[in-house]
């Protein structure tokens, strides 16, 4: 009994006082985080941070999208869905993809907020904008556009594959000749996606999300309104790519042309293409 | 000195940092091609005084280029058209008779309007003063050379030493960011040895008056980099962000 108050008591005097000092480290720790994202420079630090991985995310998003012109009545696209959302190391991402589009988006709209609050009077001389290119001028417009892009396109496509009925198929592909037939099965008998082999066949039900983006692409009005929302992701990335690097400091001479090059021809041009072409395969070619 | 060039001038007029300002239409008779901005500005002064009117005022000290204070933006351009000089340095051979041309004080909440075209800078002075200096013993002048300097971390750090704080970089940028002026002053020291045992309070210190004055936020546009009349470099920008993110989660 003695032995417990004691330890207690050595707990009290010398634990505590510890432990209390450490909270106050953390809380310096953190006041000094938050002190620096409050600033503009640390408020651009998150923007370039949170930006060079939506530019990742969009690289794989595209890649994998790429199974949509295969013409195996969505076989490959439906697969990769299936394992983009129940692997686990991936759907852990897509959670943390989620909440940096969040915060790349609400501290974007913070900082224009922020710059205009900066001249509240605008000039009346006409506008010579001299070398400074349309693009960085525009980075709210642009990111606005995206908004509402990514607001529209997961609540069509994310949200349905998720939480609605959809069309289920069943892919029985013929193990000696490779012939794929697919046939239709009811939603109620729809217990999560298979994969396996019966009979020399090779058997895959899932939900065929590729119906959906077909059926989505066949309204001229949806395909107008993806295809100005790539230009849109061109000029944001355009300028956004190569800004991120100079906002995070990395900027030798040699390096600068290596990431203006990737910056337009890769996230400038390149993917945003890809990215329009689908839509448009979709409404002429099928 | 005369000419034969005719201006027309609509002027931004503000009795004071209260008045809410309008612009006024005033004409510059008889132009010397070879007058500069300021020049002509003092020739249409000189009618409106004749006319008993209230002459505009402007900033101005030096006339040649090197102190900073002739702050206007001229037809939608910091220091009007012509690339590295000041208005004091800006010819009106850059113009053609009959011209109009639109002169704005600076636009930034930063820089308040005082009168006419003049603005208080008063908000480079406090960020200069929270960080723009390295501290040195007093006393005998130390030898020459005793600390030697890269010949190339001397010329950037001169190069960087050569802004005037006239706040073009403010005026030109959308955001009316001051972070060219700022990597500017953080740069020349932060290249010397000499500018080393502040480095990290230099920064943290500058860019908290520079948040306190409401300057905005650099999105990297470069427009400040294309109206510096000093050639200042967006480079030190870059140095600016790496030091500031070091001095935040290193410095003491
Ligand atoms: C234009 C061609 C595009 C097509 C055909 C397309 C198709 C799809 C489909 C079918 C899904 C649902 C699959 C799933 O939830 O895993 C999806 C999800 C998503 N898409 Fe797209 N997409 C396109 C472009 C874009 C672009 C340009 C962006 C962003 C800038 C984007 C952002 C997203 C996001 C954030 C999700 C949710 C991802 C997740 O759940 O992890 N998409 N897309
Ligand atoms: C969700 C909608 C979005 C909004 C509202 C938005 C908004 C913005 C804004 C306002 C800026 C400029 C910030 C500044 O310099 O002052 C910016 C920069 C940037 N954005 Fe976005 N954006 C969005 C989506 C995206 C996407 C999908 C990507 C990538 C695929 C992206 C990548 C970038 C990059 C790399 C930068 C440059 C950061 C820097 O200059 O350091 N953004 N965004
Ligand atoms: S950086 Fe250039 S434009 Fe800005 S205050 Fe210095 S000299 Fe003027
Ligand atoms: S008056 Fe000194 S720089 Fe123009």
């Amino acid at each position: 009994m003695q032995d417990f108050a004691d330890s207690i008591a050595i707990k009290v005097k010398f634990v505590l006082p510890k432990l209390l000092g450490a909270s106050k480290c953390y809380n310096l720790i953190m006041n000094k985080f938050f002190e620096f994202l409050n600033s503009s420079v640390g408020r651009k630090w998150l923007m370039a941070l949170t930006g060079l991985f939506l530019c990742l995310f969009v690289v794989v998003h595209m890649s994998g999208n790429l199974a949509l012109f295969k013409s195996d009545g969505g076989l490959a696209f439906n697969q990769y869905a299936v394992f983009m959302t129940t692997f686990p190391p991936i759907k852990v991402v897509s959670y943390i993809n989620y909440a940096l589009i969040l915060l790349h988006a609400l501290n974007g709209f913070y900082l224009v907020y922020r710059n205009k609050k900066a001249r509240p009077v605008k000039y009346e001389g006409k506008k010579d904008n001299g070398p400074v290119s349309w693009s960085s001028r525009n980075m709210g417009l642009l990111g606005s556009i995206l908004f509402v892009f990514i607001i529209l396109h997961m609540g069509n496509f994310w949200r349905e594959f998720h939480f609605s009925p959809m069309e289920v198929l069943r892919y029985t592909t013929n193990g000696v000749t490779g012939e794929t037939q697919i046939a239709a099965i009811p939603y109620e008998q729809f217990v999560g996606p298979k994969h396996y082999y019966e009979n020399g066949n090779e058997i895959v039900i899932v939900k065929n999300l590729y119906g959906e983006v077909a059926e989505a692409f066949t309204s001229p009005l949806y395909v107008l309104f993806y295809v100005i929302s790539m230009f849109a992701l061109s000029f944001h990335l355009m300028h956004g790519f190569q800004s991120a690097f100079q906002t995070l400091g990395i900027r030798a001479q040699n390096f600068k042309g290596i990431i203006q090059g990737i910056g337009t021809a890769v996230f400038g041009v390149l993917i945003p293409l890809l990215f329009a072409a689908m839509p448009v395969y979709f409404l002429f070619f099928k | 000195m005369s000419g034969n060039m005719n201006i027309t001038l609509k002027v931004w007029r503000q009795k004071n940092k209260s008045d809410a300002g309008r612009f006024e239409t005033y004409q510059a008779k008889h132009i010397s091609p070879d007058m500069s901005f300021l020049e002509m500005m003092d020739v249409m002064n000189e009618q409106l005084i004749k006319d008993g009117k209230d002459p505009v005022a402007f900033d101005h000290d030096c006339r040649e280029g090197i102190c900073g204070m002739c702050s206007m933006y001229i037809n939608g351009r910091a220091h009007g058209p012509n690339k590295g000089v000041t208005t004091c340095q800006l010819h009106m051979r850059s113009f053609k008779s009959g011209d109009t041309i639109v002169v704005e004080p600076w636009r930034a909440s930063a820089f308040p309007v005082l009168k006419d075209l003049i603005v208080d800078r008063a908000a480079f002075d406090r960020i200069q003063q929270a960080g723009g200096f390295v501290g040195i013993n007093t006393g005998s002048a130390p030898d020459a050379n005793s600390i030697p300097i890269q010949k190339h971390l001397a010329e950037e750090a001169f190069n960087a030493a050569a802004c005037i704080g006239c706040g073009a970089c403010v005026a030109a940028c959308k955001n009316s960011s001051a972070m060219l002026f700022m990597s500017a002053k953080v740069s020349q020291y932060a290249l010397l040895p000499q500018g080393q045992p502040e480095r990290k309070l230099r920064v943290l210190n500058m860019m908290k008056a520079h948040e306190e004055a409401g300057f905005g936020a650099c999105t990297n546009t470069e427009a400040c980099e294309a109206e510096c009349p000093k050639g200042i470099s967006v480079t030190n920008i870059a140095r600016l962000n790496r030091d500031f993110v070091a001095a935040s989660f290193t410095g003491e």
